[in-house]
């Protein structure tokens, strides 16, 4: 990977301060840390959900995304990797969490690394991150890294060998291990956005072809 | 005649908020025609329906809206926005908009358009991820049912076709004027590149930069297919307005109609709309500037049509709008012209097309007695010299 590694870290917190901004904090600067010890430049941006609410749910209606959503989506859309923080809210992911991944085009998160990570007020709610979040990003064709981050408020006391800090610093390393060096996999196969179409236009020659085989387009 | 300006409905049947009155289909069907003829009062040179199979939707049958339109009208042209390339057999459309064309004297052309109900596609057959090939292949097979009789065809989507001459044939010789209409698939805008038809961008419910995008991929494109150069590619532009005299009286009056909208009511702001997209509502100035402005990222082009009766409006207020529009129709005329290059060309009609194709030929397919091996026609020429 060549030049400035970008990370952008989607949080999706309700309150003023949010443990999952405080947990986004956390990763946002462990993965810093841990794709700069390889030697990268590393650009990391915060995406708060909250003050996008109204334009998510305008984007929901009309289709389209305005001012700082659109922005938001264009950052995610250039991200190298992605941390992505939500509050568990009736047994999963928040709604507002699921609409900001709900209105982005088919095929943005193809390939893309991601570590997965929540908020609860208790550990009992630690499986969402691999019974909701996790298929989510299976579904999105994202790469997510072996370990989930979950912190339930009691986490944020702890500093036994089980401690947040330590589970934060293991997903930035996983993270950091599939952005970057000479080990680093082969890019995953993309599906064709807009974009794609409008930097490239398919000839209409092969659309044709491919209208009369066997292709769904 | 430079630009074409005209109307476009969607035939949607939607409770006016402010009365709670929800008019019957019926009523919808009468003032859709009433809407129509008003059209050419004012002035307007185009009017054109959309095409839906479900409620709240009058816009089943397009084609016999059109002609019933039609046979009450003497300038206007009658168009679609759009017809269902998907999921209508281009059969069918050959022979009915070729029939139109002969009824109205070629005022009829056509806007291609997939349609986005899901269940529309299974019931008429078909399948909605499939939606760019068919549309592909349908109007593939279209365009050669109006420029060659006798055609041999077999395709994916539709039963194969030998010796089928779709009748009537085109008027003079010369198919409707097709226009592709999609508001965000880039293949739509190839397409309509590659054959040299004009490609429509809806305009009303996106930012003025995807259509720039839309437009500007598809006048890059008529330019490398070699149909002219970039600003000679045929371009049309949706739009929307409400306008009162006094622009304060135009956003009182809109807004519950805006806020309980089908399309985007209930979501952004009035305000935040028409920021962000080309509604204008206001005094017929600000419709005036506003629409004068799609050049800016348009570029100069060849139709412009106002969707003026959804959402609930009665049927009064709809004609009111159109009567103001009428009133800036002159200014909106001699605004369009202004820096117009003379290399842009007008806006394609059935006497532009007949003249590009060196004037009309009747295509008019006589039978042919297998038994005696004569023909009718030979047999009137013989009657015609004894």
């Amino acid at each position: 990977m060549t030049g400035t590694t970008r990370i952008v870290v989607v949080s999706a917190g309700l309150s003023v301060p949010s443990s999952t901004k405080l947990l986004a904090d956390k990763l946002g600067e462990a993965v810093e840390r841990a794709v700069g010890a390889r030697g990268q430049e590393v650009d990391v941006q915060h995406v708060e959900l909250r003050p996008l609410a109204h334009a998510l749910a305008d984007h929901l209606l009309t289709g389209f995304a305005t001012g700082e959503l659109a922005q938001a989506i264009e950052a995610v859309r250039h991200a190298d990797g992605l941390v992505v923080v939500t509050p568990v809210f009736s047994a999963s992911y928040s709604g507002l969490f699921k609409t900001f991944f709900d209105v982005l085009e088919s095929g943005m998160l193809d390939g893309k690394p991601v570590v997965i990570a929540a908020t609860a007020g208790t550990a009992r709610h630690s499986l969402v991150l691999d019974h909701a979040l996790r298929p989510l990003f299976a579904y999105l064709r994202a790469v997510v890294v072996p370990t989930g981050v979950f912190a339930a408020s009691e986490d944020f006391g702890a500093t036994d060998d089980g401690s947040l800090d330590k589970r934060v610093e293991r997903a930035a390393g996983e993270l950091a291990a599939l952005l970057g060096g000479a080990s680093a996999p082969a890019a995953a196969p993309q599906r064709r956005t807009v974009a794609d179409e409008f930097a490239a236009p398919t000839p209409f020659e092969q659309l044709l072809r491919e209208a009369g085989g066997s292709s769904v387009r | 005649m430079g630009i074409q300006i005209g109307i476009f409905t969607v035939g949607d049947v939607t409770t006016d908020p402010t009365t709670g009155k929800t008019p019957s289909e019926h009523e919808r069907i009468k003032a859709t025609v009433a809407i129509a003829k008003k059209a050419e009062e004012v002035g307007l040179d185009v009017f054109a329906t959309g095409e839906h199979h479900n409620p709240p939707f009058i816009a089943s049958n397009p084609t016999a809206t059109l002609a019933y339109i039609g046979a009450q009208t003497e300038k206007v042209i009658l168009s679609t926005a759009t017809t269902l390339i998907t999921t209508t057999d281009p059969v069918l459309i050959a022979e009915d908009y070729a029939k139109i064309q002969h009824l109205t004297d070629g005022r009829v052309d056509l806007m291609m358009g997939r349609g986005n109900t899901g269940p529309v596609y299974p019931w008429f057959g078909k399948d909605i991820r499939q939606g760019i090939n068919l549309a592909i292949e349908n109007y593939a097979l279209l365009r050669r049912l109006w420029t060659e009789s006798n055609v041999d065809w077999e395709g994916r989507f539709r039963t194969p076709l030998q010796g089928y001459t779709s009748t009537p044939r085109p008027l003079d010789g010369v198919a409707p004027f097709v226009w592709h209409g999609s508001i965000r698939s880039p293949e739509i805008a190839e397409q309509a590149a590659y054959y040299g038809d004009g490609f429509f961008h809806n305009h009303i419910f996106w930012p003025k930069s995807h259509t720039e995008q839309m437009v500007g991929l598809y006048r890059e494109r008529f330019a490398h297919y070699g149909h002219g150069t970039a600003e000679q590619a045929i371009v049309g532009l949706g739009g929307q307005f409400f306008m009162r005299r006094n622009s304060q009286d135009a956003v009182r009056e809109f807004r519950p109609y805006f806020d309980n909208a089908p399309v985007y009511g209930h979501g952004p702001s009035l305000e935040d709309f028409t920021e962000h997209t080309p509604l204008t509502v206001g005094s017929p100035q600000q419709v005036l500037e506003r629409t004068l402005s799609f050049r800016e990222y348009a570029g100069h082009y060849q139709r412009q049509l106002f969707l003026v009766d959804h959402a609930g409006l009665p049927l009064k207020t709809v004609l009111e709008q159109l009567d103001l529009l009428g009133e800036i129709l002159p200014e909106m005329r001699k605004g369009f012209a202004e820096g117009r290059p003379e290399t842009v060309p007008d806006a394609p009609t059935h006497t532009s097309l007949v003249a590009a194709a060196g004037g009309a030929k009747d295509l008019t397919v006589h039978a042919e007695d297998t038994m005696t091996g004569t023909t009718d026609r030979a047999e009137e020429a013989e009657e015609a010299r004894a």
